[in-house]
C-alpha cells in the first residue's frame, strides 16, 4: 500500500461562536494517493468545516491533518502548493476576464512564469473556455462560471483538489459534466476529495464518507456498503397512493420504510421479501387499488445513510 | 371559484424576446390535483413558461387557461388564486414566523375571521410549532423554506407555482417539502414545479422535459423510464476515461457516458455484455465491476436532450451551457 496522501486523525472543531457543539467530532479519515473520494452527508453535518481545515483556511481545534506528509498546524505554507481547493461561495473577479482571472490564480500559487502560459492553455482546454477567454467573469453562464472556478484551483498542478459541494445548484448537463472532468483530474493521478449533499453521487467515488452531526457514520467503498445492509429493499407504487400505505401497516417483516418520489421503499428482513411480496400484493389487490410497482430492488446509496442514521439513534436512545 | 376541468391549458403559447424564442409554441395541459414537473437546462424557458401562467408575463402569441380563466382576459383572478414560490422568496427577515405568514394572508385578503385558523394550521403544516416568534433571518435554510412555502399558501391557493423553490436546500430537508405538496396535491391542489433535481422530478406525476423553448415529451417518470432505448449498464474500472473512449465507438453502444469513477454505457441488447468486457480487456483495461442498472430520471433526460439537439444539427459538444 502507497502512503497515504492525506491522513485525518481525531479531528475535531468547534467554533468560538457555539463552542458546546462540535462542527466535527473525533473525524478519522485515509486517503490514498489518486482516489476519487466523496464525503457525503446533508446541510450540517460538518463536509464544510473539514474541507476548510484541510484547505488550510481555518484551524482544527484538536487532532491532526498529514497531508503528503506534512501536518497542517505546523507546516501549512508547504502544503498549500499541493491542494486546490474550490470552496463552495468562490468569488472570481467578476471585471476580470477568463483569461485574467486565471492569470491571478497562477500568480497568487506561485507558477513559475515559464510554465505560466502553458498551463493556462491546458486549463482553457480542459474545462472547453478556450472560445470565452476574454468574456469577463461576470458574464459567464452559472455552469461556466463552476469550470472557471475549477480550471483557477487546479492552476498550480496539485496534487490533491478538493472541492466543496460542486454540482449544488447545478443543472443536470453541467452536473454531467462536472463529473466527467473530475474524473479526468483523477486520471491524471491527481487525489480528489469532493463534498456533496447527494447520495446518488455517492456511486460515482471510488470511495465515500457519510458525514452526519459531525461524524463518520460509514466509510468504504459504495459497492461494500450497500452489500453489507442486514436486509432486502422492496419498492410498491399503488393507485390510490393510501392502499401502500394501509397493506404497510399490518405487514410483518417490515424493518423501516419511507416515500421516495411516487413510491415507497421498504426494508424487509432477509429471507422474507417473497412473503413480503406476496402479502403487499394480496392487501393491496384486496383494496381494489391498482399494484403500478412491487418489486425487490436494488439497495442505494440513500438506504445505507437512512440505515445509519438510525443505528446511531437507536445506539444514543436506549429503549 | 370557476368549475374547471385542467387546471393549466395552453396552446401554441409563445414568448419572444427580440429575436429570442424562449418559449416556442407550447402545449400541454395538468390535470386537477395533479403535480406537473418542468425539467430542462439552465435557459430551457421554464421561467418564462411560469410566468406567463402565473399571469405576470404576457405571452407574444398563443392562449392559456389557468383554473378556466383566460390569461389575457382575467389575469387579475389568476393572480389572486395561485401561489408562487421561487428560488429567491421574499421573507420579512425582521418579521416573526407567524407575522410573515400574517402578512402574506392579509395581502392576499384572508378574511379576518378566519385568518387565525388558518395561520394555526399553516404552522402546524410547515412544522414551525415552537418558532412562531422566531425572526425569519434567525432561521436556518430548510426553515426559512418551509416559512416561504406557508406564506405562498396562506391563502390557501388551488394552484401552486414552485420554480426551483428547494435550490440549495438538503435532500432530507427537500423530502419533508415534498410531504408537504403531496398533502396538498391530495387536496386537490395542482402543482407546477421546475427543479435540477432529478429525485425530485421522481415526485412529478407528469414530468414535461424543455430544451430551447420547446416542450419536447410529457409523460409520467416511469413511462419516460421505461422509454429509453436500451440496457444501462454501470462499469468500475481502472481507466473510465480510455473505456468510454472505447465504448463510444463500439458498434452496439448507443450511448457512453463518464459519471466519476464509473461508466455508463446504453447497451442495444444485454447478450452484448461478454464482447464489451472482451474489448475493454484487450486494451488493457481493468474491469473491477460491470452491473446493469435502473436508469435515472437524469439519464433519460440527458438521453433526450442529446438526441434532440443532434435532430436540431447542433453539434452538442459536451458541456453547453
Amino acid at each position: 500500500m502507497e502512503n497515504p496522501i492525506l491522513n485525518i486523525k481525531n479531528l475535531s472543531k468547534q467554533y468560538q461562536s457555539r463552542k458546546e457543539l462540535f462542527a466535527i467530532r473525533d473525524f478519522n479519515l485515509t486517503i490514498e494517493p489518486g482516489v476519487l473520494y466523496g464525503l457525503i452527508g446533508p446541510d450540517g453535518a460538518g463536509k464544510s468545516t473539514t474541507l476548510r481545515i484541510l484547505g488550510t483556511v481555518i484551524e482544527p481545534s484538536s487532532g491532526e491533518v498529514w497531508v503528503n506528509g506534512y501536518n497542517v498546524c505546523d507546516d501549512p505554507e508547504k502544503i498549500r502548493p499541493h491542494i486546490g481547493y474550490m470552496p463552495q461561495l468562490f468569488s472570481l473577479y467578476p471585471d476580470l476576464s477568463v483569461v485574467e482571472n486565471l492569470d491571478f490564480f497562477a500568480n497568487i500559487n506561485q507558477v513559475k512564469k515559464e510554465q505560466k502560459k502553458s498551463r493556462i492553455e491546458k486549463m482553457l482546454t480542459f474545462t472547453n473556455l478556450k472560445d470565452f477567454r476574454y468574456r469577463r467573469a461576470r458574464n459567464l453562464s452559472g455552469g461556466m462560471k463552476k469550470k472557471l472556478v475549477l480550471a483557477c484551483s487546479l492552476i498550480h498542478n496539485p496534487r490533491i483538489l478538493i472541492l466543496d459541494e460542486p454540482s449544488t445548484g447545478v443543472d443536470p448537463v453541467s452536473r454531467r459534466e462536472l463529473w466527467r472532468m473530475l474524473a479526468e483530474v483523477v486520471n491524471q493521478g491527481v487525489t480528489v476529495l469532493v463534498s456533496t449533499p447527494y447520495m446518488d453521487e455517492a456511486d460515482r467515488c471510488k470511495e465515500v464518507a457519510i458525514l452526519y452531526d459531525g461524524s463518520v457514520i460509514a466509510q468504504g467503498p459504495p459497492p461494500e456498503l450497500k452489500a453489507s445492509l442486514p436486509f432486502d429493499m422492496i419498492e410498491v407504487k399503488s393507485k390510490p397512493r393510501k392502499a401502500s400505505y394501509t397493506a404497510l401497516e399490518k405487514q410483518e417483516y417490515v424493518l423501516d420504510w419511507r416515500p421516495v418520489g411516487d413510491r415507497i421503499r421498504l426494508s424487509v428482513e432477509k429471507g422474507k421479501t417473497r412473503e413480503v411480496l406476496k402479502s403487499l400484493r394480496a392487501s393491496i389487490t384486496q383494496q381494489e387499488a391498482k399494484i403500478r410497482v412491487l418489486r425487490k430492488t436494488a439497495p442505494q446509496m440513500e438506504d445505507v445513510f437512512t440505515f445509519k442514521v438510525k443505528e446511531l439513534r437507536d445506539r444514543n436512545e436506549p429503549v | 371559484m370557476n368549475q374547471y376541468e385542467n387546471a393549466v391549458e395552453t396552446k401554441g403559447i409563445t414568448k419572444k424576446f427580440g429575436n429570442f424564442t424562449a418559449v416556442d409554441a407550447v402545449d400541454f395541459y395538468i390535470e386537477k390535483g395533479e403535480i406537473f414537473g418542468l425539467l430542462g437546462p439552465n435557459g430551457a424557458g421554464k421561467t418564462t413558461l411560469m410566468r406567463m401562467l402565473c399571469a405576470i408575463m404576457q405571452p407574444s402569441s398563443g392562449s392559456a387557461n389557468v383554473m378556466g380563466w383566460d390569461i389575457h382576459k382575467n389575469p387579475e383572478n389568476i393572480k389572486r388564486n395561485i401561489g408562487y414560490m421561487s428560488q429567491r422568496f421574499a421573507l420579512y427577515n425582521d418579521l416573526t414566523a407567524k407575522e410573515n405568514i400574517n402578512f402574506y394572508a392579509d395581502i392576499y385578503k384572508v378574511p379576518v375571521e378566519k385568518r387565525k385558523k388558518r395561520i394555526e394550521k399553516l404552522i402546524r403544516i410547515a412544522g414551525l410549532t415552537g418558532f412562531e416568534k422566531v425572526q425569519a433571518k434567525n432561521l436556518s435554510g430548510a426553515w426559512r423554506q418551509r416559512l416561504a412555502l406557508a406564506c405562498a399558501i396562506a391563502h390557501h391557493p388551488p394552484m401552486l407555482f414552485l420554480d426551483e423553490a428547494t435550490a440549495g436546500v438538503d435532500p432530507v430537508s427537500r423530502r419533508e417539502f415534498w410531504d408537504l405538496i403531496y398533502q396538498m396535491a391530495d387536496e386537490g391542489v395542482s402543482v407546477l414545479a421546475t427543479t435540477h433535481y432529478m429525485d425530485e422530478a421522481e415526485y412529478c406525476n407528469k414530468v414535461g422535459l424543455i430544451l430551447d423553448g420547446k416542450l419536447i415529451s410529457i409523460a409520467s417518470p416511469d413511462t419516460l423510464k421505461d422509454g429509453l432505448e436500451g440496457n444501462l449498464a454501470a462499469i468500475e474500472c481502472d481507466n473510465p476515461i480510455e473505456a468510454e473512449d472505447i465504448l463510444d465507438r463500439f458498434e452496439g453502444v448507443l450511448d457512453a457516458s463518464i459519471h466519476g469513477v464509473l461508466v455508463h454505457a446504453l447497451l442495444k441488447a444485454k447478450n452484448m455484455k461478454e464482447n464489451v468486457l472482451k474489448a475493454l480487456s484487450s486494451a488493457g483495461i481493468q474491469v473491477k465491476r460491470f452491473e446493469f442498472i435502473q436508469p435515472s430520471l437524469e439519464d433519460v433526460f440527458i438521453n433526450t436532450v442529446e438526441k434532440q439537439r443532434k435532430l436540431t444539427h447542433k453539434v452538442f459538444t459536451k458541456g453547453v451551457d
